[in-house]
């Protein structure tokens, strides 16, 4: 158990600074999408599942939605 | 310059916080009233989830003003929208692949069901209104994928919000009327850990669910809307 939250850990903060790294902004809202998904994983090993429930269908899902259609809009470069 | 003393001021904020965490164990209990709701929750609210028992039992008035907030903030993001004018404007759209439009086809109806299930079980498993009201809205986040031009009917999703709003506000009132306090719980409490237990709580929370599943959708129609 805690080895599997570790290596989602890791993946997590990977993808956390893939997000800030990234200059391609689509890539950069997948990566905080991935930050978000891991990060409701640990909260169900937590025993957290409503929090859990709330991170994935808003964190992962909506406000992954909102990004893209705002970088639709927008540029998908950062200069 | 400006970067330095941005990290200079965050620094502060950083060795403030962490002085003025430092004495406090980490994890210990700071308050009485975490342990009365855990002991008393059950047989004051008839809930048998902890967490319901206090979001909308000992502070179901908070959660009245939490709904209040994102019904706000919906606004808001409409009225942006509606103002900033450029409504009807289509780009060739590439319709979906066959893949995502039927797994959509398939996945939706499941979903639905989820959300409804979660807010519906409010009071018994974890999970709530806004919780159910947010997979909602991602299953029909997952419909706009599937079918481009799909739009669901404004009147229906404002009638839902709004009647589920004032179905709140109103089971409230009764509370007032009957007991003299306001979103008392009026209804008996029933047997604890069946369905119709817990008095108003999981009518508040059905009306919850429907109010943030149909917001947070009205949030992304709007969206769409704008940039299709």
């Amino acid at each position: 158990m805690i080895v599997i939250a570790a290596v989602l850990v890791a993946v997590m903060l990977a993808a956390a600074i893939a997000a800030f790294i990234f200059r391609d902004l689509l890539s950069a809202v997948i990566a905080s999408c991935v930050v978000s998904l891991i990060a409701s994983i640990l909260f169900f090993f937590l025993q957290a599942p409503d929090v859990a429930m709330a991170e994935a269908s808003i964190g992962a899902a909506l406000v992954t939605a909102v990004f893209v259609i705002a970088i639709r809009r927008t540029n998908r470069y950062e200069e | 310059m400006r970067a330095a003393v941005g990290i200079i001021l965050l620094a502060i904020v950083a060795v403030g916080i962490g002085l003025a965490l430092v004495e406090v164990p980490f994890g210990a209990p700071k308050t009485e009233v975490g342990g009365y709701y855990l002991e008393h929750g059950r047989e004051q609210t008839g809930a048998a989830n902890a967490v319901t028992s206090v979001v909308v039992g000992y502070r179901a008035f908070d959660t009245l003003g939490e709904v209040t907030v994102l019904f706000v903030a919906a606004l808001g993001l409409g009225a942006v929208v509606a103002a900033s004018g450029a409504k009807g404007r289509r780009r060739n759209v590439e319709p979906a692949s066959l893949v995502l439009r039927s797994g959509a086809r398939l996945l939706f109806p499941l979903i639905i069901l989820f959300g409804v299930y979660v807010f519906a079980h409010g009071h018994l498993t974890p999970g709530g209104g806004f919780q159910g009201g947010a997979v909602i809205a991602s299953a029909f986040l997952l419909l706009y994928l599937g079918d481009r031009d799909r739009r669901i009917s404004k009147v229906r999703r404002t009638a839902a919000e709004s009647l589920s709003g004032v179905a709140f506000v109103i089971i409230g009132l009764l509370g007032l009327t009957v007991g003299g306090h306001y979103l008392l719980n009026f209804i008996p409490k029933g047997a604890l850990n069946t369905l119709f237990s817990a008095g108003i709580i999981p009518l508040i929370y059905v009306a919850v669910g429907l109010k943030v599943g149909a917001e947070l959708t009205g949030v992304i129609d709007d969206l769409v809307k704008e940039t299709a």
